[in-house]
Formats: structure tokens, C-alpha cells, sequence
């Protein structure tokens, strides 16, 4: 067990599984797309669907286009006869608090977690605006990059980095996705590219595309029957901010390191560090959020969201990478975090940890 | 749909999204667009001294409700920017812009719009700028169009306004059409494109062999994916009904009519569709129809009686 307990209950992420993410998967509906993530991390902990405790997903109906569109993938986990479900219509990391939260009440033992988004029927710049504020944003339609960019300038007037420092975090994260099966930019492929919105080039900028992912998580003793090294979940909070930028110290996240105090991110050294950064200008923000410019800290080593960022799942893909790399003894404890609205406005940190060997 | 060349290329289609939401304001928000209409920019004063331009009706900091209005200037301060090279559809400049934050003189906080500038080289955090009106101004954050460079004075502080205007605005319509690419995946695509040779094709799970129609590609029970296609019908029983009495907008159907759920024969789940061809009171569970087809159609019209006696309760009870 966890060497300190601030929860009723041990909780542990078992087992992860991802699909390839694509820039497009028109020959797949979403419950096919996510089926044989569903299968890939029921087959690692031996479990069948029937046998989860809980089940909980994470999507966007604005990214399908279509109104409770998460319902058609409900197919996918069997749930006939009755099964105990919920959704958030956000990125699956909150999907998996709610599951944790669950787990801590004792209603249940077990979770099932998935999230999916396919951004390729639509255009996922302009779809992302319908999640600003309806009366002084909305209207004006700034992009999901138009954004991120009104903070990299930010950052950079800061003096906290400059577009090279930037081009080094694109460079850094497609690189170490090389060795990542599912991302879908993987080494030196991209380059810096021309300006999108200045200041970010295209290198600074996340590759849109389909995807899915699914956790599955699991209390105490069933977590060790089902999984040999669990990723103990020690500490996982989330905070947001105003949603007017304007309010805001955008070279700055203040709920990330909220948040990551309230997990025990500062309790002890990480070696993993999974963030959930789709411009490289957020990388910045959240290393000294969360302090992480110390040495022995691996960041985003699966490539993160500058390799993948598959809408609604990339921020689950992060507690799945950490805990990962837990499972295979490559990583003790590490910290995982995913984001959702404009610029790094909610943001959601894990503490995960190995029992040693 | 339109269809595709050969499977197992799957279908596509346009699909558009319209929503003109109707959204009430508050009295701060009615007080700041109608004052944009009017060409004045009002803030919010919190407890703590500072003023927030956009304003909002809750202290972000206290959550305590703040009502304390204040006119700021129309000139202001860049805070950050970020050259726009290629505006979307629907953005505030059709040519190349820059998007900024700007600190209004008097405000304490920044407001998001669009800069018109000739290029990125002639914008700079900490430059002057200040509100071009909209020509048609109707109390929305589009009455500004946009912000221009300015070289002349600052605007005097914030001054206290009572925020009452002849005519306010109490509510706007925020428009928006969002643009996709419909596609429905590969067993739906096999369904609809046997529909059109007017056959129906359901796909079996090899787990508990149950024959799903409309296919989804998945078995709900099992969790699997249902692979084997199977053909189903053309025939079918009414398992259960109900009668409409409403008629819809755009439909040109007579009330009343009946909407049932069929399971076609080889089928174990029942499908929607409308009965026709007998009066509507006389429509009953157990109901042998068959699908009518008219010309062109991609999907049957309607189910009609085939003539043949009522299925026995048993053989379709289970999938009521």
C-alpha cells in the first residue's frame, strides 16, 4: 500500500490501454473506435465487463456534432443488463475522478474509465470556441490556437521564453514519441513550421486527430490480485480559474499548483512527469506550476499532447502514461496532469506511485 | 448520404449544426452591451477597488455579487497579442489581424478583441489603442468591431455611471453554425447501402448470436462487435405502438397515424417505423407487415399489412 494515506480508501490505476491516434478514422463510428481499447485493458486485468463496479466516460457532443452522442458508445461496455454509469462532457481525467470519488465511498471496487474524440468531421479550432463564455468571447470566435497564442506572446513579453525555447519543447516531445507505438507525430517529423497564430508555429502547435483511451482502476486488495505493480493514486485534486482571460495572469496557473498541493506533488521527489500541454507555451507554465525544473524528472516521455492530442481523452492518456510507466517499473512516482478550456483554465493533478520493489 | 463508390468505403455527408441560442442577461451584462450600443464602456467596481471591464456579476475572488458600476475610457493599453495571418470564418476582421487584450484606461482587467493593424511588426504588448464602433450597433460585444492604434492621451479614470439606458437590452442571440463531415462507420455504412438495393442487413454477435438492426457495430450485452451480416425480414411483427396525434413541423404525414416498433423476421430487436395501409385503430400487437418502398426512397416509407394472421404472443414477446 501507499507509504501515506490521505484517503478512506487505496485506490490504483491497473491497467491503461490506448488506440493509435489518427488525423482521421472516417471508416469508424466512436463505439467502434473505442471497442478494442474497452477489450485491450479488460484482457490486462482479467475482468469482464459485467464484473466492473462502475463506469465512467469522458466526451465532447460538440465534437460529434451530434446531442448525447456518448450514448451510442455505452454499446461498447455491455450495458445490458443494467450497468452503474455516468459521463463527463469533458476530457477523461475528470471521468476518472469521478470514478475515484466513487471508489472512495465504497459503492464500488472497481472502474472502468474510457474517453474518445475524433476531431476529423468538423473543425475542432472553431468547435472549441463553443466552450468560451456565450456573451464576450463566443461571438468573436477566437480559436483554440488564437488563444494559446495571446499567452505564449505573454509568456515571451515575460521574459519566461522566447519562440526558440518553444521550438525546443515541439522538437523535444516528437522526439521522445518515437518510441510511442500510438502517437501520431513521432520523431523528427515536424518541423517548426510557419506561424499559425504568432507566436506559434505549427512545431508548437498539437496535431488533431481520432482517438481513445481506457483506465482501469481498482481498490486495494483487488487492485494487487489484478495487477502486479498497481499505480497508486496518492494524491489527485483539480481546480479551475475565471474564464475571463482577462482576469487572468495567463504566465501563470495558479489552480495546477493548487491542485498539486493538495495531491502531495511537493511531498517528495517525481522521476515522471505526464503533462497535459497541446501548446508547447503551456509546457512552460506548468513546469513552474508544478517545479519540475530539477534533474531526474522525465518529461512527457510518451511525446504528450504535442504528439497526440486526441480531444476528451489526451489528459486520461497522461494518468494512463504515468501509471504505465509505474507498471513497468520504469517510474516511482510520477505526476500526471490534464487540462481543459482556454489556455490552461481547469486543471487536474495526480500523484502516482509504485510500491517498492 | 451520398454513396459511396464501393465498400468498403464508407459514406459521408455534410452535416451542419445551426443553434441561434436566445440567452437573458443580468443586469451588469444588459448594462455593458446596451452601453456598447450607445457607445460606452461600463465596468464593474469590486469590493477590493478594482475595476473589471468586460464586468462580471460575481467577485471571482469572493463570489460576492458586485452591481457597482463604473464607465471607463475607449482608449487602452495592450496587455498581449497574437498576429492573426489567416482569419477564420465568422472572426471580427476578415483580413490579417491581431488579437489582443487590452487594459481600457480606468479598468483593472482586459478585454478580448480583434486589432486591426497593417502587420505584426506595427503591434507591440504596452501600445495604445483604442474602440472602433461597429456602424450598426445592436448590445453586443460585437458593437466594438475592433480596436485601432492610437496615439492620442489616455482617457480619464473610471466614473461612477447608474448603467440605465432608454431601451436596454435584456437578452442577445448568440448565433453559431458549426461545419462537419458526417460519417457513420463501417456497419452503418453496409446498412444504409443495402437499404438502397432494399435489403435490410443486420449484423450477428458472435458472443450471444443475437441479430442487431440497425447495426451498430457492437453487441450491447456483450460488448463485442457484431460482425456477420445478416439479412433480415423483409417482413415483420408489430410488437408494440403507439398512436400519434400531434403532426410534426416539416412532416407531411396525416394525424392520426402509428409509429411501432417492428421486429423484422431473423431480427432480435425491433425497429421504428410507421404503419400505413389500415386505419389506425385497427393497428395491434402481433401485426404481420412488410415494408413499402416508393420510388427512390433510401429507407422503407412505410409498413403496410401482409394479410397473414397475428404472430402467437410468444414468438415475439422478447423483444418488445
Amino acid at each position: 500500500m501507499p507509504t501515506t494515506s490521505r484517503y478512506a480508501r487505496d485506490v490504483a490505476v491497473v491497467a491503461f490501454a490506448q488506440s493509435d491516434h489518427r488525423r482521421r478514422s472516417d471508416e469508424l463510428s466512436e463505439v467502434e473506435m473505442v471497442m478494442p481499447v474497452l477489450h485491450q485493458v479488460l484482457d490486462r486485468t482479467g475482468l469482464k465487463a459485467g464484473e466492473i463496479g462502475f463506469t465512467c466516460s469522458g466526451s465532447s457532443d460538440y465534437l460529434a456534432g451530434r446531442a448525447f452522442s456518448f450514448t451510442m458508445t455505452l454499446d461498447g461496455v455491455g450495458a445490458w443488463p443494467p450497468i452503474s454509469e455516468s459521463h463527463v462532457e469533458m476530457d477523461g481525467a475528470w471521468a476518472l475522478y469521478e470514478a475515484w470519488v466513487k471508489i472512495q465511498t465504497g459503492e464500488a471496487d472497481t472502474a472502468l474509465v474510457y474517453s474518445y474524440g475524433k476531431s476529423s468531421p468538423g473543425s475542432v479550432r472553431d468547435v472549441l470556441t463553443r466552450q468560451l463564455d456565450p456573451y464576450y468571447l463566443a461571438p468573436l470566435w477566437p480559436d483554440s490556437v488564437a488563444l494559446a497564442a495571446l499567452q505564449a506572446q505573454a509568456l515571451i513579453d515575460a521574459g519566461e521564453t522566447d519562440e526558440a525555447g518553444l521550438a525546443a519543447i515541439g522538437a523535444r516531445s516528437r522526439a521522445a514519441a518515437g518510441a510511442n507505438p500510438h502517437a501520431q507525430l513521432r520523431g523528427d517529423a515536424v518541423a517548426p513550421g510557419d506561424y499559425q497564430v504568432r507566436p506559434l508555429r505549427t512545431g508548437d502547435c498539437p496535431p488533431i486527430g481520432d482517438g481513445a483511451a481506457a483506465v482501469v482502476l481498482a481498490a486495494g486488495d483487488t487492485a494487487r490480485r489484478l495487477c502486479a505493480r498497481p499505480a497508486w493514486i496518492t494524491g489527485i485534486d483539480h481546480r479551475i480559474e475565471a474564464h475571463g482571460l482577462g482576469l487572468r495572469d495567463l504566465t501563470d496557473s495558479p489552480s495546477t499548483r493548487i491542485a498539486a498541493e493538495h495531491a502531495g506533488v511537493f511531498d517528495a521527489p517525481v522521476d515522471t512527469a505526464e503533462l497535459h500541454a497541446p501548446f508547447s507555451s503551456q509546457e512552460v507554465v506548468l513546469r513552474k506550476a508544478l517545479r519540475l525544473d530539477g534533474e531526474g524528472v522525465a518529461v512527457n516521455p510518451s511525446g504528450g499532447a504535442l504528439a497526440a492530442n486526441p480531444m476528451m481523452a489526451a489528459g486520461l492518456i497522461r494518468i494512463g502514461e504515468a501509471a504505465a510507466r509505474i507498471h513497468r517499473g520504469e517510474s516511482d512516482r510520477a505526476v500526471a496532469h490534464a487540462t481543459s478550456g482556454p489556455c490552461l483554465q481547469q486543471n487536474l493533478v495526480a500523484v502516482l506511485e509504485g510500491e517498492p520493489a | 448520404m451520398t454513396s459511396a463508390a464501393s465498400p468498403p468505403e464508407v459514406l459521408r455527408a455534410p452535416l451542419v449544426v445551426e443553434f441561434p441560442f436566445t440567452r437573458s442577461l443580468g443586469p451588469v451584462q444588459s448594462a455593458f452591451l446596451t452601453g456598447l450600443r450607445e457607445r460606452v464602456v461600463l465596468g464593474v467596481r469590486t469590493s477590493d477597488g478594482k475595476v473589471m471591464v468586460p464586468p462580471v456579476e460575481y467577485d471571482p475572488v469572493t463570489a460576492e455579487e458586485i452591481r457597482d458600476l463604473v464607465e471607463v475610457g475607449t482608449t487602452g493599453t495592450v496587455t498581449t497579442w497574437a498576429w492573426n495571418g489567416s482569419p477564420r470564418p465568422s472572426q471580427p476582421l476578415a483580413t490579417s489581424f491581431a488579437w489582443v487584450l487590452v487594459r481600457l484606461d480606468g479598468a483593472d482587467t482586459a478585454i478580448l478583441h480583434a486589432l486591426d493593424a497593417p502587420g505584426p511588426e506595427a503591434v507591440r504588448t504596452g501600445m495604445r489603442v483604442r474602440v472602433r464602433w461597429a456602424e450598426e450597433r445592436t448590445g453586443a460585444i460585437t458593437d466594438i468591431a475592433c480596436f485601432e492604434p492610437h496615439d492620442g492621451p489616455a482617457s480619464e479614470g473610471a466614473a461612477p455611471h447608474d448603467g440605465r439606458f432608454a431601451g436596454a437590452v435584456t437578452g442577445i442571440v448568440a448565433a453559431a453554425r458549426l461545419d462537419y463531415t458526417y460519417s457513420p462507420g463501417r456497419s452503418q455504412t453496409a446498412y444504409i447501402n443495402a437499404l438502397a438495393e432494399r435489403r435490410t442487413v443486420g449484423e450477428r454477435c458472435p458472443s450471444c448470436h443475437k441479430v442487431y438492426v440497425p447495426p451498430r457495430g457492437a453487441c450491447p450485452t456483450c460488448g463485442v462487435a457484431t460482425t456477420d451480416h445478416v439479412e433480415v425480414g423483409p417482413a415483420g411483427t408489430v410488437t408494440t405502438y403507439c398512436i400519434v396525434n400531434i403532426k410534426a413541423k416539416n412532416l407531411d404525414i396525416e394525424v392520426p397515424y402509428v409509429y411501432a416498433h417492428i421486429a423484422l423476421d431473423g431480427a432480435d430487436l425491433a425497429l421504428h417505423g410507421r404503419i400505413g395501409g389500415i386505419p389506425y385503430d385497427q393497428v395491434r400487437m402481433g401485426l404481420r407487415v412488410e415494408p413499402v418502398w416508393t420510388e427512390g426512397g433510401r429507407h422503407p416509407d412505410h409498413y403496410r399489412p401482409t394479410g397473414e394472421p397475428d404472430a402467437d404472443y410468444d414468438a415475439y414477446k422478447e423483444l418488445i
